[in-house]
C-alpha cells in the first residue's frame, strides 16, 4: 500500500480541478434554466387559467374551446383557422419550435386569489411556460403580476380595465383585447351621431377597477361631445336587484343612463332599467335611452330582447367578413357547432401570437418571447392592421360598435355591427392621464 | 316624497321575496327543527321550472330554409314549436307567451316531490344532529343542487320574460295625484307583491283555519304531546317541508322575469334569508314576514343617493347593522319565543 505525499502544488492542482467538476453543472443548468419552465422531452406546456366555475363559467368554457382549437392548428390538426390569414409566416403547423403544444388548464373562479393560485400551481407543478386567460380585469391583473414574479409570459383573455395595461401593466404582460378608453373613443362619435350633443348621462358604476376606468372614459369622451354627466353612482359588484339603483333615474334630470356593467350585472341592471320602462319615457323632449359601453353576445343573449337597440362596443363579432373572422368562424363552428365570441377569438389570438413570437425570436425565453412581440405589426387575425404597442404592450386595432339586434335570425344573431371604429381613432399617448402611474419594469425571465 | 315612495314601493317589492322564503324557512325550523341552507337552491329550482316550462313549450320541429344560409353557409335550419303547430301561431305564441303564470301550476308537483324527497332522504337523517351538522349537509346539498342546475342550463342566466300583458310600467304617481312620470312602477313587480301576499296569506290562513294546521301548530309547540295523542305528527311535518318547499318555489318562480335565472341566485338570497328569520325570530312565522318587508324597506332606503352621500357603502351593509341592532336589543328577534334555539 502506497501513500502520496500530498505537496502544495498538488493541492493546488486538485483544488482547481475539484472546483471546477464542481463550477462545471452549475454552469451547465445555469445555461439549460436560463428562463422559467424551459421546455424539454420534445414538448412544450401552455397553461390556460379561464373562469370553469362561477357566473363567468360559459366565457370561460368558450375560451376553454378556442385554446383547445388553437393548440390544434399549432400541432398540425384540423383546417388551420387564422394560421392560414396571420400576415407572419412564421407558424408551420409543427408545434413551437418543433415542440410538440401541451396544455393545462386552470379554475379562476373569477376570484383573484383562485386564479393567482391556479396559475401558480401551472407553473411550478405542471410546468408551464406561459400562462393565458381571464373573463375579468381584476383577475387578469392579479395574474399578469404573479407571472410577472414567476418570470413567464402572460397573455391577457379577456380584459377590459384601463388598468391592465395602464398603472399595473408589467413586462412580462401583453393584452390584446380592447379596453374602456378605446370603447369609449369608439362609440362617443356613434351616439353624438345617434343621440345628438345636448345630452344629460347618468351612470351606473360596477364598483371595481373595470368599471372605474370605463366609467371615467366613457364620461370624458361624451363630455367631449358636449354631453353632460349628471350622476355617477357605484353599485355592489354583489348586487343582483339594481331596481334600488335604477328607480331615481328618470325624476334626476338625465335623458340617458349609462350602464357600465358586465356580465350577470349588466343582465339584471339593463333588465331592471327596461322593466321600469324607462326606454318608452320622454325626458327633456328626448327619448330616453341607454347606452351598454362594453357587450358580450354570450351575456347579451341572457338579457334577452332587452339589448335590442341599445348601442355598445366590442373587441370582434363572428359576423365579420374578413378572412381571418371567417376562416375562424368556421373552424370554430364546424368542431363546435355555433359561432365563437368574442372572448374565444381573444384568447385564440393570443396563443397563435405566442407561438408566432416564439417562433421568430427561436426561443421560449420571455424576455425573447417579449422582444418579439414589442412593437410587432401584423393583420389577419381578425381586426384589421393591428401593432403591439411595445410601450405599455397594448393591442391597438378597430373597434367596433354594435348594438342590440331588433330582428334576430337566430339565437346567436344577438348584436349587428354599426360602425368599424378605425383604429387610428381610439389610439392614445402611453402616458395619457388614465393609463398614468405604473413602469413596465423589466422583463424577468424567471429560473 | 316621490322619491320616498318609490323607494317604499321597491321595499315592498324586495320584501316579498325575503318574505316568501324566510317564511318557508321558518316553516322548515319550526317544524322540523332543522336549519335548511338548502333553502336558497329551492327558490333557484322554482325559477328554473319557469326556465324548464318555457324550454318545453319551445320544443320545436325542424326544417330546413334552402333560401337562407346559417353562419357556416349552410341551409338554414328553422325551428317552429309544436304548440304552434298544433294550436294554430297567435295561440301558440300566446301559450309560450304565458310560460311564467303556467309555470305556477308546473311547479307545485314538482317542488313538493323534491321537498318530500329531500326531507325523506336526507334531512330526517339529520334530526338529532347538531344544528352545525344540519347547516352543512343543507348547505353541500345546496351546492350539489347547483352544480345539477348549471351542468344542464349553463352557467349564463336565461332569459323569462313575463307575458306582454304585464310589460311596462304603471304609473303610480300620477294615480295618487303626482305629475306623470314621477313615481312609476314596474307591473310584474306589483304583481309580485300581490302574489307573495296571496302565498303568505294562504299559509297562515292554512295554518289557522285547518284541523291539519291546526295540528301542525300544536306539534310545532310540543311534538312529544302530539305523538302521544296518537297522531303521526312526522308525516305532517314531512309534508309541511314540501308546503315550505312549494312556497320557495313558487317565490322563484315569479321572480324569474324579474332577474334571468341563473344556478346561483339562491346563494344571493340564502344569507340575507337568514338574517330575515333571525331578526323575525327563530321559529316565528309572523315575525319572518314582519322582518323580510321592514329589511327590504330598509335597504331601499340604504341605496338612495341622498342617504349615500351621507354614509357612503351604507347600503351594502344596513341589513347587517339593523340585525346587529335588533339581537342587542331584543335578543330573540322581533318577534321570537323563549325556549326557542336556546338549548
Amino acid at each position: 500500500m502506497s501513500l502520496i505525499k500530498p505537496t502544495r502544488r498538488g493541492l493546488l492542482k486538485g483544488g482547481a480541478f475539484a472546483g471546477a467538476a464542481l463550477a462545471a453543472p452549475t454552469f451547465f443548468t445555469s445555461q439549460a434554466n436560463a428562463y422559467t419552465n424551459a421546455p424539454s422531452g420534445g414538448s412544450v406546456t401552455l397553461g390556460f387559467n379561464v373562469p370553469q366555475t362561477g357566473p363567468y363559467a360559459d366565457e370561460g368554457g368558450d375560451e376553454l374551446r378556442a385554446y383547445e382549437l388553437a393548440v390544434e392548428h399549432l400541432n398540425g390538426g384540423g383546417d388551420g383557422g387564422m394560421m392560414n390569414t396571420f400576415s407572419s409566416n412564421a407558424l408551420k403547423g409543427n408545434g413551437i419550435l418543433g415542440n410538440k403544444v401541451e396544455y393545462v388548464t386552470g379554475d379562476t373562479q373569477t376570484k383573484s386569489d383562485a386564479a393567482r393560485a391556479s396559475a401558480k400551481s401551472m407553473i411550478e407543478k405542471d410546468g408551464a411556460v406561459m400562462i393565458s386567460g381571464g373573463s375579468s380585469s381584476g383577475v387578469a391583473i392579479a395574474v399578469q403580476g404573479l407571472c410577472q414574479e414567476a418570470g413567464v409570459i402572460f397573455m391577457a383573455g379577456l380584459t377590459h380595465s384601463n388598468d391592465t395595461t395602464g398603472k399595473d401593466k408589467k413586462a412580462n404582460g401583453f393584452r390584446h383585447f380592447f379596453n374602456g378608453y378605446m370603447s369609449a373613443a369608439a362609440l362617443a362619435p356613434v351616439l353624438e351621431k345617434m343621440y345628438g350633443s345636448d345630452r344629460r348621462a347618468y351612470h351606473l358604476t360596477a364598483d371595481y377597477t373595470w368599471g372605474w376606468t370605463q366609467q371615467e372614459s366613457i364620461q370624458a369622451a361624451t363630455e367631449a361631445k358636449g354631453w353632460t354627466t349628471v350622476n355617477n353612482v357605484l353599485t355592489p359588484l354583489a348586487t343582483t336587484d339594481f331596481s334600488s339603483y335604477v328607480a331615481p333615474v328618470l325624476n334626476s334630470g338625465a335623458d340617458i343612463l349609462v350602464l357600465n356593467h358586465y356580465g350577470g350585472n349588466m343582465i339584471n341592471s339593463l333588465t331592471a332599467a327596461v322593466q321600469f320602462g324607462l326606454r318608452d319615457k320622454m325626458v327633456n323632449g328626448k327619448q330616453f335611452e341607454i347606452v351598454v359601453p362594453l357587450y358580450s353576445r354570450l351575456m347579451a343573449k341572457g338579457a334577452g330582447e332587452n339589448v335590442k337597440g341599445i348601442f355598445g362596443s366590442t373587441n370582434w363579432h363572428w359576423s365579420l367578413q374578413d378572412e381571418g373572422s371567417k376562416a375562424f368562424v368556421k373552424s370554430f363552428g364546424t368542431k363546435y357547432g355555433f359561432p365563437p365570441s368574442q372572448a374565444a377569438h381573444t384568447v385564440y389570438c393570443q396563443t397563435l401570437l405566442y407561438a408566432d413570437a416564439c417562433e421568430r425570436a427561436g426561443t421560449h425565453n420571455p424576455c425573447g418571447v417579449g422582444e418579439a412581440l414589442e412593437g410587432f405589426k401584423f393583420s389577419g387575425l381578425g381586426n384589421g392592421d393591428v401593432e403591439y404597442r411595445a410601450d405599455d404592450h397594448q393591442c391597438f386595432k378597430d373597434v367596433l360598435v354594435v348594438k342590440g339586434k331588433e330582428n334576430p335570425t337566430s339565437e346567436f344573431d344577438v348584436l349587428e355591427v354599426v360602425e368599424v371604429t378605425p383604429r387610428a381613432q381610439v389610439e392614445y399617448a402611453p402616458d395619457h392621464p388614465m393609463f398614468a402611474g405604473g413602469e413596465l419594469g423589466k422583463c424577468n425571465p424567471g429560473a | 316624497m316621490d322619491q320616498i315612495i318609490l323607494q317604499l314601493l321597491n321595499g315592498l317589492d324586495k320584501g316579498s321575496a325575503y318574505a316568501l322564503i324566510a317564511l318557508g324557512l321558518t316553516l322548515i325550523f319550526g317544524t322540523l327543527g332543522v336549519v335548511n341552507f338548502a333553502h336558497g337552491a329551492l327558490f333557484m329550482i322554482g325559477s328554473f321550472c319557469a326556465v324548464t316550462l318555457q324550454k318545453i313549450l319551445k320544443i320545436s320541429q325542424i326544417s330546413i330554409d334552402e333560401t337562407k344560409v346559417d353562419f357556416l353557409g349552410n341551409a338554414l335550419k328553422v325551428k317552429t314549436p309544436y304548440v304552434e303547430i298544433w294550436f294554430g301561431e297567435a295561440t301558440g305564441q300566446m301559450i309560450i307567451d304565458w310560460s311564467v303564470p303556467l309555470a305556477i301550476i308546473f311547479s307545485i308537483p314538482i317542488m313538493l316531490f323534491i321537498g318530500w324527497a329531500m326531507e325523506r332522504g336526507l334531512i330526517k337523517h339529520f334530526y338529532n344532529r347538531p344544528h352545525a351538522d344540519q347547516i352543512l349537509v343543507t348547505f353541500g346539498l345546496a351546492i350539489v343542487m347547483q352544480e345539477i342546475i348549471k351542468q344542464f342550463f349553463g352557467a349564463n342566466p336565461i332569459p323569462t320574460p313575463a307575458p306582454d300583458f304585464f310589460k311596462g310600467s304603471f304609473d303610480f304617481g300620477q294615480f295618487i295625484g303626482f305629475e306623470v312620470n314621477k313615481i312609476i312602477y314596474p307591473y310584474w313587480r306589483i304583481i309580485y307583491f300581490i302574489f307573495s301576499a296571496i302565498i303568505i296569506s294562504g299559509v297562515f290562513s292554512f295554518l289557522r283555519f285547518t284541523t291539519f294546521g291546526m295540528v301542525v301548530r300544536a306539534g310545532m309547540v310540543d311534538r312529544e304531546t302530539v305523538g302521544l295523542l296518537g297522531i303521526n305528527i312526522d308525516k305532517r311535518f314531512t309534508i309541511m317541508f314540501g308546503v315550505a318547499a312549494s312556497v320557495a318555489g313558487l317565490a322563484g318562480v315569479m321572480y324569474a322575469p324579474i332577474n334571468s335565472p341563473n344556478f346561483h341566485m339562491g346563494m344571493d338570497f340564502l344569507v340575507l334569508s337568514f338574517v330575515v328569520v333571525v331578526v323575525g325570530g327563530m321559529g316565528s312565522l309572523p315575525g319572518a314576514v314582519l322582518a323580510g318587508f321592514m329589511l327590504g324597506i330598509l335597504e331601499s332606503f340604504a341605496s338612495m343617493n341622498e342617504i349615500k352621500s351621507i354614509l357612503p357603502g351604507i347600503d351594502q351593509i344596513i341589513i347587517y347593522l339593523v340585525a346587529i341592532i335588533i339581537l342587542l336589543t331584543r335578543p330573540r328577534g322581533l318577534m321570537g319565543k323563549k325556549g326557542v334555539m336556546e338549548d
